[in-house]
C-alpha cells in the first residue's frame, strides 16, 4: 500500500490567454515511512502539488490516491473526513490559533472530528510529549519561541492516527539550527511509519529526505538516487 | 588544514604524548581528517626545531616522549587563529567553468547540465545529512565539520539556481554575452 500516489496529475488554472499550467502529468508514489522532498524554483508547481496531495484542490486531469483510496471516488464529506483524520499539514507560518493553548491547538483537529474532549486532549499531550513540548502544553502561541511554535504545529499535524504529513517550507523563518531541529522531528515522525512530503527551495532541508524530486515548470524532471550509506563519505579517498 | 597549528592547539591544554596527540586530533576534527603517526612526529620535530614546543629531553622520538608548548608557540598559535585565511581570490571552480563552457556548445541543453550537477550536489548533501543525523548530540566537532560541508554545497546549489534563473531570461537563440569587458572592469576595480 502506498501512502500517497499521484498518477499523471495535471492542474490548470484559468482559460485561454490567462491559462496557467501549474502541474503537468506528474507521477509520484510515497511509501509509508518514506520522506520525500520536492524542490524547485518559485512557480515550479511545488505548492500546487501539495494542495492536490492534501485534497485541498482537485486535479484537472489524473488521479490522486491517499492510502490507496482514489480521492475522486470520495464525496465532499468523505474527503473532509480524510483530511481531518489521515493528513497532517505543516505550514511555513505555523498557523496556530492565538486564542488557544498549545494543547488545545493540537487537540482541535480531533475534536472537530468528533473525538471526545478527554481522549482528544490526552492524544494532544502525547503528541506534544513526543516533540519535547509537554511542559509547555498550557502556554499560548505568543508565549512560545519560533522553534517551539513549530513543534506545536508538527504535533498538531501528527496527532491521532495520521499517516500522511505534508509540509510547505516547514522551517519557515527559523534559523538554520532550529530549521534542522524541525527536519529531525519530521524525519523521526516518518520513521514511525508516517509518509512525509516536504516542499522547499532550501537544499539543506531537502537533504533530510530519503528522496528528492525536482520540479521544473510543473513537471518532475529528475530525482536523487537511493542512498549509498554515510560510510562512503568518510572513506580515506574522499577526504580532501 | 594546518596540522602544525592543530597540534599547538592541543598542546595549549597541557603536555601530551605523540600518540595521544594523534588520537585527540582525529577526535577534534570529527574523525574526518585521518592522520598517520609519521606525520605527527615529523610535525612535532619541526615545531621543536622552531622553538614552539619543548620535549622532556629524550633525544629519540618515542611514544613515551612528552611535549609541551612554549611561550613562542602560544604566541604563534594566537597569531594563526586570528589571521584570516586567503578568501580574496576566487578558486578556479570547475563547476563554474563547465557551465560557462556548456553555454557555448551547440546542441547542449544548459538547463539539463545544471540539473545534473544540482542532483549530484543534493545527493552529496543527503549523505552528509545522514552523517549528522547518525552522530551523537555530543559530537560537536563532527557536526561543525558536516555543517561546513553542507553550507559549502548549499552555496553551490544557490549558484546553480541563480545561473538557471539568469539563463532562463536569455533567449535561447541569442549567443551568450561575451564576459571579457566586465571581467576586465572587475580586474581594474580590484587594482
Amino acid at each position: 500500500m502506498s501512502a500517497l500516489q499521484l498518477n499523471r496529475v495535471s492542474k490548470v488554472y484559468g482559460k485561454g490567454a490567462t491559462e496557467v499550467r501549474a502541474l503537468l502529468e506528474v507521477d509520484l508514489i510515497v511509501e509509508p515511512g518514506e520522506l520525500v522532498a520536492v524542490m524547485g524554483p518559485s512557480g515550479s508547481g511545488k505548492s500546487t502539488l501539495l494542495t492536490l496531495a492534501g485534497s485541498l484542490e482537485e486535479p484537472t486531469t489524473g488521479e490522486v490516491s491517499v492510502g490507496d483510496v482514489p480521492l475522486a471516488r470520495l464525496s465532499r464529506n468523505e474527503r473532509a473526513a480524510l483530511r481531518r483524520r489521515a493528513i497532517g499539514y505543516v505550514f511555513q507560518d505555523f498557523n496556530l490559533l492565538a486564542g488557544l493553548t498549545a494543547a488545545e491547538n493540537v487537540s482541535l483537529p480531533l475534536e472537530l472530528d468528533g473525538v471526545a474532549l478527554r481522549s482528544a486532549r490526552s492524544a494532544a499531550i502525547a503528541a506534544l510529549e513526543r516533540l519535547g513540548m509537554a511542559a509547555r502544553a498550557n502556554r499560548f502561541p505568543d508565549e512560545l519561541s519560533g522553534g517551539e511554535r513549530q513543534r506545536v504545529a508538527i504535533a498538531r499535524a501528527v496527532v491521532g492516527d495520521r499517516h500522511l504529513l505534508l509540509a510547505d517550507e516547514p522551517s519557515g523563518a527559523l534559523d538554520s539550527v532550529n530549521g534542522e531541529a524541525v527536519m529531525r522531528l519530521v524525519r523521526e515522525t516518518c520513521q514511525n511509519g508516517v509518509a512525509g512530503v516536504v516542499v522547499t527551495h532550501d537544499a539543506q532541508l531537502a537533504a533530510w529526505a530519503d528522496r528528492v524530486v525536482f520540479l521544473r515548470d510543473g513537471r518532475v524532471v529528475d530525482q536523487t538516487a537511493p542512498a549509498d550509506g554515510p560510510e562512503s563519505l568518510l572513506d580515506a579517498d574522499r577526504v580532501r | 588544514m594546518s596540522v602544525r597549528h592543530a597540534l599547538l592547539a592541543l598542546l595549549s591544554e597541557g603536555p601530551k604524548y605523540g600518540l595521544q596527540l594523534r588520537h585527540e586530533f582525529e577526535q577534534r576534527t570529527g574523525e574526518v581528517w585521518p592522520l598517520n603517526v609519521g606525520q605527527v612526529y615529523t610535525t612535532l620535530q619541526r615545531l621543536e626545531r622552531d622553538g614552539f614546543i619543548e620535549s622532556d629531553g629524550d633525544e629519540d622520538v618515542s611514544p613515551q616522549k612528552s611535549f609541551r608548548i612554549t611561550t613562542e608557540g602560544a604566541a604563534e598559535l594566537d597569531t594563526w587563529l586570528r589571521t584570516p585565511p586567503d578568501l580574496s581570490s576566487p578558486p578556479r571552480d570547475e563547476l563554474v567553468i563547465k557551465v560557462l563552457v556548456a553555454i557555448r556548445v551547440p546542441g547542449i541543453d544548459i538547463r539539463d547540465v545544471i540539473q545534473t550537477h544540482r542532483r549530484h550536489v543534493v545527493e552529496l548533501m543527503q549523505e552528509w545529512t545522514r552523517v549528522k543525523r547518525d552522530a551523537g548530540t555530543d559530537e560537536i566537532s563532527l557536526a561543525l565539520v558536516v555543517d561546513a560541508e553542507l553550507f559549502r554545497l548549499d552555496a553551490v546549489i544557490r549558484w546553480l539556481d541563480a545561473a538557471d534563473a539568469r539563463l532562463r531570461r536569455v533567449p535561447r537563440s541569442a549567443p551568450a554575452p561575451r564576459p571579457e569587458p566586465s571581467r576586465a572592469r572587475a580586474a581594474e576595480a580590484r587594482r
